[in-house]
């Protein structure tokens, strides 16, 4: 039977203004950017921040909650393999992030609609399936 | 110093099986860097969690790709599995063992005739395929579809392997190990083929972990990590290691899916002899998910994550899915720095890019 490894698996909401120190410390102890993804929900952004450990398969999450207006650090000084993942927070969610080393700015995907999966699409979609409706 | 000049490679190019474009700063000969990107084919895969429901979304998540369709299926549904905290019956997950194993071989066997191809090796390129016929063939009998099976479910699976087929799966494997003995030799002992594949594109360990890469590709340059260490599907069962090599070049990432071919007949050999007798294929979930869940899963081309988020309604809030091509592109910018502009096309096949996934 092969040795099965349970990793822990956590889940941290910090705060947005802690974000560039907690990013460098999961650096400096040695963990891998596994990926960063946006959500939209309940008028806010949820933008999280996976980290794994290659040895123990540990999985860390740091998650922020953000107002949909506030602009966030870059953290590709410090990652720059970010640099996919930022990109794509912005152009699909609006997300506002300052500094992205290589900002594409919103070509990456390559689509017309402005922010697809962002608050404005969202509300327009309500307001559609609202209409609809009626 | 040499005159610099920027090269556009792709989207449109002989060597490359799906499109994404480089712009290539060259100086004389040798690439000084490489600024990828990609959009050429997005589809908002993920955006139909709004109209699709979450057992609907099982079959979008399948269509993610074309050649891993049924792990991204199996890594969606384990996702939803875990929100739900329903234990899947154990002849489902040596099933799901089953399918996910024969995709990564037909996979990295697609993936050995486009290198051949890559370095005009057309013979090559043509054993290969031919051999992944035969893994294409075991994969529509028993699940009906050549490459998208449709047989994921929440909770399980919809069809079952019966012994007969088992039994075919069996006497089709000793056949394709032979065949793959056989261009094995050629891969890893022919001179013209180490020529183009020893020492071209190295990536350092600590390169790779620096950034981020995933699966073989990481593997080959000496990351010890493999997902299906986690223990989902029947893997807890099956004996296996992660196969690992050190000189990050081209021909330990050849090398490494070599292995992983002969390591995948082995877990399928496995997960047959251990397949418990049971009737049921699934275990009903009621009601709709509301938690969140990131789910990992060992795919063909390395670690590909699901995350889901629900609130107890039959549409899910978020799915995301990040595909192994996705944390690789940044290992291939940097791999390609320092190198021939001539080796450009196959080191960007070294890191197996399955763009359509990546975008989504």
């Amino acid at each position: 039977m092969a040795e099965v490894i349970h990793p822990e698996e956590i889940l941290v909401e910090i705060d947005p203004s802690n974000l560039l120190p907690k990013i460098m410390e999961m650096k400096k102890n040695g963990y891998r950017l596994s990926q960063i993804c946006a959500a939209y929900i309940a008028e806010q952004f949820e933008l999280s921040y996976s980290f794994a450990d290659d040895t123990t398969y540990q999985y860390i999450t740091l998650r922020i909650v953000i107002d949909p207006d506030t602009e966030i650090p870059s953290i590709t000084e410090l990652i720059p393999q970010a640099v996919f993942y930022e990109n794509e927070m912005k152009e699909l969610f609006g997300v506002k992030i300052q500094m992205i080393s290589m900002d594409y700015e919103n070509r990456l995907y390559r689509i017309k609609q402005t922010a697809p999966l962002g608050p404005q699409s969202k509300n327009e979609d309500a307001k559609t399936e609202k209409n609809n409706k009626k | 110093m040499a005159k610099r000049s920027v090269i556009p490679y792709g989207p449109q190019h002989p060597v490359l099986p799906e499109p994404v474009h480089l712009d290539l700063v060259v100086e004389d000969e040798k690439v000084v860097e490489a600024i990828p990107s990609i959009g050429f084919i997005h589809r908002g895969l993920e955006s139909l969690v709004d109209k699709r429901d979450f057992n609907q979304m099982t079959y979008v998540a399948e269509r993610t790709c074309g050649i891993c369709s049924f792990q991204h299926g199996m890594g969606y549904c384990e996702a939803v599995e875990h929100i739900f905290g329903v234990e899947i019956p154990n002849r489902a997950k040596f099933l799901r063992t089953i399918w996910a194993e024969l995709g990564r071989m037909h996979s990295h066997l697609l993936w050995l005739g486009l290198l051949a191809d890559g370095f005009g090796f057309e013979n090559l390129f043509y054993q290969c395929w031919r051999i992944r016929e035969k893994i294409l063939d075991l994969q529509e009998m028993t699940s009906g579809g050549r490459l998208i099976f449709s047989v994921n479910k929440i909770g399980g699976v919809l069809k079952d392997i019966p012994a007969d087929q088992l039994n075919i799966i069996l006497t089709t494997l000793e056949e394709v190990e032979k065949e793959i003995k056989t261009v094995q030799k050629t891969f890893l002992e022919d001179y013209t083929v180490q020529s183009r594949l020893c020492g071209v594109g190295i990536l350092t360990k600590e390169q790779a972990h620096d950034l981020g890469c995933a699966g073989p590709f990481g593997r080959a340059s000496g990351i010890n990590t493999d997902m299906r260490k986690l223990g989902y599907a029947a893997y807890p069962h099956i004996d296996f290691e992660p196969i690992i090599h050190q000189d990050g070049d081209s021909y330990a990432r050849c090398s490494c899916r070599i292995q992983e071919l002969f390591q995948s007949i082995d877990i399928l050999r496995q997960a047959i002899s251990k397949i418990p007798e049971e009737t049921d294929l699934f275990t009903p979930v009621k009601g709709n998910p509301n938690g969140e869940y990131f789910m990992r899963v060992e795919q063909p081309r390395g670690e590909a994550i699901y995350y889901v988020k629900a609130n107890g309604k039959p549409y899910v809030e978020r799915l995301r899915i990040r595909t192994p091509t996705f944390a690789n592109l940044p290992g291939l910018c940097e791999m390609l720095k320092n190198t021939d502009l001539a080796d450009v096309g196959l080191l960007i096949l070294t890191i197996d890019p399955c763009i359509s996934c990546t975008e989504r």
